[in-house]
């Protein structure tokens, strides 16, 4: 490839443009799980998306919100609840489509060699013996194994096997790369090597596939990577902002677009809800419909701990009160996605706002950071019972009931027409845990009760 | 350029381990070739046995010269049993894990077939296959093998289906991504995943198998006599004979085969197992001689590269051929019609069990009110006896076990030892520990609990000391430091760190216990009939006479009680064991 660092900005690449076919296109998914008493709970509003030839797209988004199931849904490993996927042209039904998948765990075969791995994709298409060792020979040499193919994945690093995962991946010559959280389980180090690796070997054209989707929670990562970024707001999920990245490659991550841009997604996830001016280099793909359309739903607690909440508000105060997201995480070596959480949960309780990406404390965050245990407990309680219904919830109950006892299943019962089961489970959790913090309540895991705490 | 590995080694070096290798390949080609003839043999002896005319009662010598051949007639039937609990074993985990309708029935099938006594299902399947096989000894031969079979397949099978359900989501993706045929998937994912579980599972199973081996070697089928040539038939002769020295030679050679077998199929068969391992990391390997030599092998190489490769390699072919030529062709027209042929063959199966257990009740409903209230008597008598002998039981093995557990110095000499005792059949102990309590003195009251005892303590002892060599160091050294009295030392670490395995070991020992008791409470011996009240001399009392109905009631109400107790009491210590007690790693 003859890209270099001068190409101009918004040159289309050749076969990208706008009127080229999608190789695979989801029109309208959805995902929703039926209640007993006939209710949907929505994972997955109506959601389009087109995969086009020469692009690296990137579907960005907090953890939990949906990403993977569009993944699978793409890919046709799970059935969408409504709307379509097409390969080609022609409904997935009808033909299984061309591509690999490169998967968080790596989801390698442990009982398989390296070899036997990477043949398995060839094995299951009939390819005869000679001709697939040579072929796993070839890509695993590509991806710079060459000397392992007899070892086992558990001899191998990390960064090892999910190379063993690309190579399975790529050697039956998939159209589309699809790649679900590749680089989250490896270590800081290893997964750059290997996404400045995949990059090269895209641009010299070295591996066979035609388009590259990437899920991830990681926006720097979906920056440096991407031709085009889908960021999606969760709860149920949407697309929140479709747009296409042209700087060109390697792109720096000290240079200015590239800051401005990954500050503007901190935005875009920070406040989902309020609409935000696109950075001046970069332009929206396909218009989404402003968000006006966000149903009113019951508060979705974060799932932070109170020592999460406490340590980013002192950090804040540290900072002088008022500090870039992206820097702090870049500083703690936070990924955003864990950083997100606690912020949601700081502006919940009204210890913090957000704005352009840039988080301040409030009065009562200061007075939290400074606080001493105790105090900062009694602060927590009110806090809680101001902003969270849930806790509110159980806690009028509580004081209603003669014995101060409740089932926790009650309340599960009332979270259930709102979240998924998992997501309840993990709700009650979350609520527990700032309801003991904040001295509100006990819990006894054994009966599975609630006990009000004696003054 | 890669380095040449050889390129550090002085040649001289290299000549030497050359020879040994060569050297130690050839031994290993001999061994194997040894071993393949004996298996052989012990196939044609078994052989000519099996096919000769019938003699329900075989002449039982009492010379030690005998007893390689004996030994070699019941490994035969344990393997032949084994090799068809798998395959069965492996076809129902995989037909309930593949079809959640079917699992709803399986399922709970499987968990009640488990708890029913496996020598209730002695007369019905010993006289079922002497009919079918008239005038050869064929039939007696295979009847003691299918019971072989009722006590070892389910729990093969339960934990093949279980590790089907586990299958991690990625994997199983990526198998479905790229396209598995269902062969392919079979060898590649499934049986791989299911290995380990499958491997400890068959070491329980053949074990268990042991027990009722030696138990239905020889038994009495109402007047008829029934003595198939073996191990354990040749122990009860001799007791019965009160030959020492002959007893003796028969545990010797029971014992040999239980240590043979252990080293020659089970360790080697752990530490091959080791490579499905599911974890990422490498943790210490399980060792195996015997492994060393089958691998090092050239003639077993060979034969794998010339005969089973190509023909794996053809099988994965045509499945993978067969899937994309499915996929490409139109839908199979005769579809429907194999749904509706399933369905009537699934109807028709439903009718015959419907019959089948209409005319069981019926049969049972000819007892009288007197017989039902002698069974309840009886029920509760075994229940006493049962739990009395679990609580014996563990009242010697929790402080024993700890003791060892806690000692690595006397761990290392007891365990191997503990291993070997809890291995050997309780069944063919029997004979010998009731010719001692005779010889004592001993009433048949005590006799039975005895012999109760014999069969569960080592389930206790063995899982007593693996939960103390599990308790982890840094709770010993705060016991310590805390200054912990010995009761308080037991109370708050000892007892709450060993109860997930006491618990695992005390459900082995309850389900075993009642199995023991038709064998423990009834005993033929020196020709005359020992027995004491119970449910288990009811069963075998109804067996021996030829009485189905009582033999039918008998069965359900101890299937009945098993399964009431395992889940109102076991199942319930059992999660409690996985949320108080279990110790995070």
């Amino acid at each position: 490839m003859s890209q270099t660092n001068h190409v101009p900005v918004n040159a289309a690449s050749p076969n990208g443009g706008e009127n080229t076919e999608p190789i695979l296109e989801g029109r309208a998914l959805e995902k929703f799980y039926a209640q007993p008493d006939g209710a949907r709970i929505e994972v997955i509003s109506p959601t389009s998306i087109k995969i086009m030839p020469g692009k690296i797209l990137a579907l960005l988004g907090p953890s939990g919100c949906g990403k993977s199931t569009l993944l699978r849904m793409l890919t046709g490993l799970s059935r969408p609840s409504a709307g379509e996927v097409f390969w080609h042209g022609r409904p997935l039904s009808d033909e299984p489509p061309n591509v690999g998948i490169v998967f968080q765990s790596f989801a390698l075969f442990p009982w398989l060699t390296v070899l036997q791995n990477v043949e398995a994709p060839l094995e299951a298409r009939g390819v005869a013996p000679g001709e697939r060792r040579q072929r796993a020979v070839r890509i695993l040499d590509a991806v710079g194994l060459d000397g392992f193919e007899n070892a086992y994945p558990k001899e191998l690093s990390g960064g090892m096997k999910q190379r063993v995962g690309f190579a399975r991946a790529l050697v039956i010559e998939p159209e589309v790369l699809f790649m679900d959280e590749p680089f989250s389980a490896l270590d800081v180090l290893t997964a750059e090597t290997l996404r400045g690796e995949l990059l090269e070997l895209w641009d010299d054209k070295k591996i066979p596939t035609r388009a590259i989707f990437i899920v991830t929670h990681n926006i720097e990562e979906a920056v440096v990577l991407a031709d085009r970024v889908i960021v999606l707001a969760s709860n149920p999920a949407r697309i929140r902002e479709d747009f296409e990245i042209t700087l060109a490659q390697p792109r720096s991550r000290k240079s200015e677009p590239f800051e401005s841009l990954v500050d503007h997604i901190y935005r875009v996830l920070t406040q989902p809800d309020v609409q935000h001016e696109m950075p001046a280099d970069v332009k929206t793909a396909s218009p989404q419909p402003a968000v006006a359309a966000v149903l009113p739903r019951y508060l979705m607690l974060p799932h932070v701990r109170a020592g999460g909440v406490a340590g980013l508000l002192e950090i804040l105060v540290d900072h002088g009160g008022r500090e870039d997201l992206h820097r702090i995480s870049h500083q703690l070596l936070l990924e955003s996605d864990d950083l997100l959480p606690i912020v949601d949960a700081c502006v919940l309780l009204g210890f913090a706002t957000v704005e352009k990406g840039d988080a301040e404390v409030t009065e009562l965050g200061r007075a939290f950071a400074a606080a001493d245990i105790q105090q900062r407990k009694t602060i927590f309680r009110d806090a809680a019972l101001a902003h969270v219904p849930l806790l509110q919830q159980i806690n009028s109950a509580l004081q209603a009931k003669a014995d101060g006892t409740m089932l926790l299943d009650f309340f599960h019962d009332l979270l259930d027409e709102h979240f998924s089961d998992d997501e309840v489970r993990r709700q009650l959790d979350t609520a527990v845990h700032w309801g003991r913090y904040a001295e509100l309540f006990d819990y006894d895991a054994e009966t599975g009760r609630l006990s009000r705490t004696l003054p | 350029m890669k380095p040449e590995p050889f390129l550090h080694y002085p040649s001289i070096l290299r000549g030497i381990t050359e020879r040994i290798r060569w050297q130690s390949s050839w031994l290993a080609d001999i061994s194997v070739f040894v071993g393949l003839l004996a298996i052989l043999y012990a196939l044609f002896a078994s052989g000519r046995i099996w096919f000769a005319p019938f003699t329900p009662v075989a002449n039982i010598s009492s010379s030690p010269r005998a007893l390689p051949l004996y030994a070699a007639y019941s490994l035969v039937r344990i393997a032949v049993a084994y090799i068809l609990s798998l395959l069965f074993a492996l076809a129902y985990g995989f037909a309930a894990a593949k079809s959640e309708r079917a699992a709803k029935v399986m399922l709970p099938l499987l968990d009640i077939l488990q708890s029913i006594p496996v020598l209730s299902f002695l007369p019905g399947v010993m006289l079922a296959m002497v009919a079918l096989f008239p005038g050869r000894q064929l039939g007696i031969e295979l009847g003691s093998i299918l019971l072989i079979f009722t006590g070892q397949a389910w729990n093969i099978a339960f934990s093949f289906y279980a590790s089907l359900k586990g299958i991690p989501r990625e994997l199983d993706e990526a198998a479905r991504l790229y396209r598995f045929s269902p062969w392919q998937r079979f060898t590649e994912l499934e049986v791989p995943f299911g290995a380990i579980g499958l491997v400890w599972n068959s070491m329980m199973s053949v074990a268990g198998g042991w027990f009722f081996l030696m138990a239905c070697e020889m038994f009495v089928l109402g007047e008829r006599d029934f003595r198939l040539p073996g191990l354990g038939s040749y122990l009860q002769v001799a007791a019965g004979a009160g030959d020492t020295r002959s007893i003796l030679w028969g545990l010797a050679a029971m014992i040999a085969v239980i240590v043979l077998l252990d080293q020659l199929v089970w360790r080697p068969a752990i530490a091959w197992s080791d490579k499905f391992k599911f974890e990422s990391v490498e943790g210490a390997v399980p060792q195996s001689f015997v492994l060393k030599i089958l691998r090092r092998s050239g003639v077993l190489a060979a034969f794998y590269r010339v005969a089973i490769n190509p023909l794996e390699e053809r099988i994965t072919q045509a499945f993978a051929e067969k899937k994309i030529a499915a996929r490409e062709g139109t839908p199979e027209p005769e579809n429907k019609l194999k749904k509706l042929a399933g369905r009537a063959l699934g109807i028709a199966a439903l009718a015959a069990l419907a019959w089948l257990a209409y005319r069981a009740l019926a049969s049972i409903a000819h007892l009288g009110g007197r017989e039902l209230l002698f069974l309840t008597r009886d029920a509760a008598l075994t229940f006493l006896r049962v739990n009395a002998s679990l609580m014996l039981g563990a009242l010697w093995a929790v402080p024993v076990g700890v003791w060892i557990g806690t000692t690595p110095r006397v761990a290392r000499i007891a365990q191997p030892l503990v291993q070997i005792a809890a291995s050997v059949p309780a069944t063919a102990l029997f004979p010998v520990l009731l010719l001692l309590l005779i010889r004592a003195g001993g009433g048949m009251g005590l006799a039975a609990m005895a012999l109760m005892l014999l069969g569960t303590q080592w389930y206790i002892l063995f899982n007593v000391i693996a939960g103390a060599m599990a308790i982890p160091t840094d709770l010993k050294e705060a016991s310590s430091v805390f200054r912990f009295h010995r009761w308080e030392r037991w109370r708050r670490l000892i007892l709450p760190a060993i109860f997930p395995y006491l618990v695992t070991g005390m459900l082995t020992a309850s389900g075993g216990a009642w199995n023991a008791s038709i064998v423990a409470e009834y005993f033929n011996f020196q020709g005359k009939t020992l027995s004491v009240r119970g449910l288990g001399a009811a069963i075998s009392r109804a067996t021996n006479a030829g009485n189905l109905p009582v033999l039918l009631a008998a069965t359900i109400v101890m299937s009945l009680i098993v399964v009431t107790v395992n889940r109102t009491l076991w199942q319930r210590l059992y999660v409690l064991a996985a949320t108080r007690y279990k110790l995070e790693t």
